[in-house]
């Protein structure tokens, strides 16, 4: 393996579900893991995320989910995204996964930023309020292309 | 795998710079390691990070992860970041003599 030479990341999350949400929290965690600035852009269902009535009932997708493997009507059936959802979370608990509003805060406590999108939030109709304290700014695109400066981009 | 010297001790590191051999090293041999990574001054709470690496890896083979060093060490991981600015599972290791951590958290 070589030098790491890669100095930032700004990953940008746009998906509101369990298996949108984690990677990008993986990423950025793991970059800070090695020294690498990171920054979170979370934008229209990524603001699930860091916003504090949803983030700790964030789902699995049952439905349109090729992942899974299971026939789309089984995935509608109801009390499937809860029963499929606590059965990831278990398994995720046993790699030692913390559940999103830990790992979240933890990666806050790494130094990382965490930004909502402006756009987003008015969609929604949020306000600064309405997100976790570690949110450190509601911003427009500009904001985090600025932000992003000789950063690579990460989109998940 | 290359071979330098610490504390007048030659110790062998793997291509990464982590110890492949983590009984070659000895307390003294920390503050140099330190330096190389920009840490001027070992304190005491970087101490309490490192005994923590040692004594992890004695008893599971592997160096903790920065969620189990911020859970377990009495060190926070805002604090952790702080000592340890390029990142603290992996600086902490290299200082402390033992492998590389593995896993994603």
């Amino acid at each position: 393996m070589t030098t790491a030479t890669l100095e930032k990341v700004s990953i940008i999350v746009s998906k509101g579900s369990l298996e949108g949400i984690y990677p990008a929290l993986i990423m950025a965690n793991g970059a800070r893991a090695e020294g690498i600035e990171a920054d979170l852009f979370f934008t229209f269902f990524g603001l699930d995320a860091i916003t504090k009535k949803r983030y700790e009932h964030i789902k699995f997708a049952t439905v349109g989910n090729p992942g899974l493997h299971l026939p789309t009507v089984v995935g509608a059936l109801p009390g499937a995204p809860d029963m499929i959802t606590r059965l990831m979370e278990r398994r995720m608990a046993k790699l030692d996964i913390p559940p999103i509003p830990e790992f979240i805060e933890m990666i806050s406590d790494t130094g990382a930023g965490l930004y909502a999108c402006k756009a987003s939030v008015d969609l929604f109709e949020l306000e600064k309020d309405d997100l976790i304290d570690e949110v450190q700014g509601v911003i427009t695109v500009g904001d985090f292309y600025n932000l992003a400066a000789n950063a690579q981009i990460i989109y998940t | 795998m290359t071979t330098t010297t610490y504390a007048g001790t030659p110790v062998v590191l793997d291509d990464e710079g982590f110890f492949a051999d983590p009984d070659q090293w000895t307390e003294a041999m920390a503050p140099e390691i330190a330096k190389e990574h920009a840490i001027d001054e070992l304190t005491d709470r970087h101490w309490k990070v490192l005994t923590f690496m040692r004594a992890e890896y004695a008893e599971k083979g592997t160096g903790p992860t920065v969620r189990v060093l911020g859970k377990a060490s009495g060190v926070s991981v805002k604090e952790l970041y702080q000592l340890f600015p390029k990142g603290p599972a992996k600086t902490a290791a290299k200082i402390a003599g033992i492998p590389k951590p593995k896993g994603c958290i």
